[in-house]
């Protein structure tokens, strides 16, 4: 009985590892190392189909921190890299991790509290004002703390203010070590002020009662950027097929397939692409 | 937050619509984690029997690091799963990341130790009864083993639906080697941490409803057929 | 305490062949204690020999020795005159006291210890037939072993040594928790197999039994030989005091050093 059982199991088991063999070069797929912002708010689900149709490249997205997904990138483990932290990204390509990076577009952070707004900073169109309101008032602040994108932006607003929030940390500067959704899902759990990238915000679902309170100050600029990682470094990447990528990105096609996604009638990433 | 009920009916209409894209999750759920669990107990149950079943220098020792192997974190394991397997480790070249095939590898390294270790157990206890009797007919070390695991076969079915348990539930280390990537590497409990984190906490958790009930048919299939052939052959 | 009486068995070994089974100032200690103690005894070849003695007195410890399933901590078991190896292990074979039988069916229990010595095919096929003819249990050769009767458990364990083809057969209180019906069935069981040229060692309580399987007979007290002889001139007329004692049923002791060393995880 059990020998009959371990047959069907290791029978299954050798069709699961025949069913998953090793993607060969011919394999007409990328990967793209993203972010949980483009992939959360359901940008990918929107532009991908239109490529894959247009070209017959599957794209298969990894979507982790900003920072994750470059030190994936720069093992080598994704063909392209696609993700909103500028400084990073040239680092990235000065390191010959990347071959170029291109503008794509961009939409822009906002600070989400919950309606009582404890701070009272509704209304600021000063980020930085804001922030040191929000500290002055110990009213709690959830900070992804994960080295993403949005968290490098936080912190880059945070050294603009006299406030040096890592010393509140546990206090009221509560750091969740995690992607934006779980983070926003804490801050609706504890009531606390938090940052998300509008995209994420618009499309997430657990909202309560919370809304935004600041929005509108330039450096709240989010801009997205996307690189080819570089074939000369980490020869397993697939040039030709992630430059396709690349390429249509960029395009006016591409171009066109970002600006017409839509939540709630809410346009959630402007194309800004050079060419 | 939604009331239970709504969450119970969500998971419900789920399932009744055999939505294509949850089928497929399911479906590789199932693929992945049985994988694991078969590759666990060819690996496991023979170390476990053993390990159960003779005395050797070192023993103990083993045992200890088995029992403790238990608890393994999944994120760890995952990271040194990604660690070997990204482009730029050892076996870079194989190009097995973000594939079904590296999840399968990151759940045999956390179900074989349950494999292993329960497997002692159930042997050691066996053994005690059967020790004697194996040395007087002359029975060799493979023969003793093979006799142990196979009359230790009903235990041992609950040993691999544990370890079934431990894969299909868990979610750190399918994650980070496998990238949650859609149709290729999603399975139930990557789609259950996406969700969450779009703030979809009634569709998380009604997925977490499915999985559940996809475990508990599992497990009564697993004990149906235990208790047939229980009754049937042999006692 | 009581002395052992002179040992007849070694004065006549000089003058008969060498004996099958012989132990040479056999010893075994466990947790401290001198469980078996110098213990000198010959098995003669075809004869039936029976080991008695109060519960303590090392019986199943002996037969555990004899056997080679433990090793002793001093002196030697020889099997023909040679130390005991792995050859002359598997030309014995020995039956528990609670039958040990694997959770299949009757057939497979007698399949699995034919294949252990290297018994295959049709030859292994005729000896289980042989065997559950002997012991009346073809019509249950589909059974799970583990719902037979005590008395079929038992009958079967002893087909299957028997099955071995052993020269000698070693039985440690094999009727101890059987029925006078049973009882009967498993002493016809070990007395063809006498008749077909097996040696038999026996441990027993039951003085019936020794009278009426016993050629010879070892008394043990306290891990010691104190008297060994015909068993019908020991039991009709004991010399030393231990054995005088038990037949007229005033010896008794509590516990039983081979399950004390058990307990103690002494098992090698």
């Amino acid at each position: 009985m059990i020998r009959r059982s371990f047959i069907g199991l290791t029978t299954a088991m050798f069709m699961g590892l025949g069913l998953a063999t090793p993607a060969s070069a011919e394999d007409r797929f990328i990967i793209v190392q993203s972010t949980t912002s483009t992939q959360n708010s359901g940008l990918f689900d929107h532009i991908l189909p239109m490529f894959t149709e247009k070209s017959g490249i599957e794209v298969r997205v990894v979507a982790v921190g900003t920072g994750q997904a470059i030190k994936n990138a720069s093992n080598g483990d994704g063909d392209v890299l696609f993700v909103h932290a500028k400084p990073s990204e040239e680092k990235f390509v000065a390191a010959g991790d990347g071959v170029a990076r291109f503008d794509v577009m961009y939409n822009d952070f906002v600070i989400v509290a919950p309606e009582s707004d404890p701070a009272g900073v509704a209304g600021i169109t000063d980020v930085t004002a804001a922030l040191t309101r929000i500290a002055e008032a110990q009213a709690p602040f959830a900070s992804r703390g994960d080295d993403s994108g949005t968290n490098k932006a936080e912190l880059r607003l945070w050294a603009q203010t006299d406030v040096e929030p890592a010393a509140a940390s546990g206090g009221w500067y509560r750091e969740t070590g995690s992607g934006m959704g779980a983070t926003l899902n804490a801050a609706v759990g504890m009531g606390a002020y938090t940052m998300s990238d509008r995209a994420t915000w618009i499309s997430f679902a657990n909202k309560g009662n919370f809304k935004i309170v600041v929005e509108g100050d330039p450096r709240l600029f989010n801009q997205y950027g996307i690189i080819l990682v570089n074939p000369e470094k980490h020869p397993n990447v697939k040039a030709d097929l992630g430059q396709q990528f690349v390429d249509w990105v960029i395009s006016q096609d591409g171009q066109a397939a970002i600006a017409s996604y839509r939540v709630d009638g809410q346009q959630l990433f402007f194309p800004n692409a050079s060419n | 937050m939604d009331s239970f009920g709504s969450i119970l009916a969500e998971a419900f209409g789920l399932i009744l619509a055999l939505d294509p894209d949850l089928v497929e999750i399911v479906g590789l759920s199932l693929k992945v984690t049985l994988s694991a669990v078969a590759i666990s107990c060819l690996i496991g149950l023979p170390l476990g029997a053993a390990v159960g079943a003779f005395r050797f220098p070192g023993r103990i020792v083993l045992t200890v690091l088995l029992n403790a192997m238990m608890g393994l974190p999944p994120v760890v394991v995952g990271l040194t799963v990604y660690l070997m397997l990204s482009a730029s480790g050892p076996f870079g070249a194989l190009a097995l990341l973000y594939t079904p095939t590296a999840m399968i590898i990151a759940q045999t390294i956390l179900v074989t130790p349950i494999a292993a270790a329960l497997t002692r157990q159930v042997v050691e206890d066996l053994n005690r009864e059967y020790a004697e009797q194996f040395a007087s007919l002359g029975v060799g070390p493979l023969g003793r083993i093979s006799a142990l695991l196979r009359d230790a076969r009903f235990s041992l079915l609950t040993v691999a639906l544990a370890g079934f348990g431990r894969a299909v539930a868990e979610v750190g280390a399918v994650m980070i080697v496998g990238g949650n990537i859609n149709h290729v590497t999603r399975v139930m409990t990557t789609t259950i941490a996406l969700e969450t984190s779009k703030g979809n906490l009634q569709l998380a958790l009604a997925l977490g409803v499915v999985l559940l009930i996809l475990s508990l048919i599992i497990n009564a299939a697993v004990m149906a057929v235990r208790g047939t052939a229980q009754r049937a052959a042999y006692v | 305490m009581f002395e052992a009486q002179t040992n007849t068995t070694s004065t006549d070994a000089a003058r008969v062949p060498t004996p099958l089974l012989q132990t040479r100032s056999l010893g075994f200690e466990a947790g401290g204690q001198r469980l078996i103690d110098t213990v000198d005894v010959d098995i003669r070849t075809g004869r039936r020999t029976v080991i008695m003695g109060a519960n303590g007195a090392g019986k199943s410890l002996l037969l555990r020795l004899l056997h080679g399933l433990i090793r002793p901590s001093a002196g030697q078991v020889l099997w023909q005159g040679r130390p005991l190896d792995r050859a002359g292990r598997y030309a014995q074979a020995m039956v528990f006291q609670r039958p040990v039988l694997l959770r299949r069916s009757v057939l497979a229990n007698l399949s699995f210890a034919l294949s252990a010595r290297g018994i295959r095919g049709r030859e292994r096929k005729r000896r289980i037939e042989i065997a559950m003819h002997q012991a009346r249990l073809t019509a249950l050769a589909y059974r799970p072993a583990r719902v037979l009767s005590g008395g079929e458990q038992q009958r079967l364990a002893i087909a299957r040594a028997l099955a071995c083809g052993p020269e000698i057969l070693f039985l440690d209180e094999p009727t101890a928790s059987l029925d006078p019906a049973s009882i009967h069935a498993v002493e016809e069981l070990i007395a063809q197999a006498h008749a077909n040229g097996v040696t038999i060692v026996l441990v027993t309580h039951d003085l019936g039994q020794a009278r009426r399987l016993g050629d010879d007979l070892i008394f043990l007290h306290g891990g010691r030989v104190v008297e060994t002889g015909p068993a019908a001139t020991v039991l009709d007329n004991p010399k030393s005091g231990p054995a005088k004692a038990w037949t007229e049923g005033r010896l008794f002791f509590e516990s039983d050093p081979w399950n004390r060393s058990q307990r103690l995880g002494d098992r090698s």
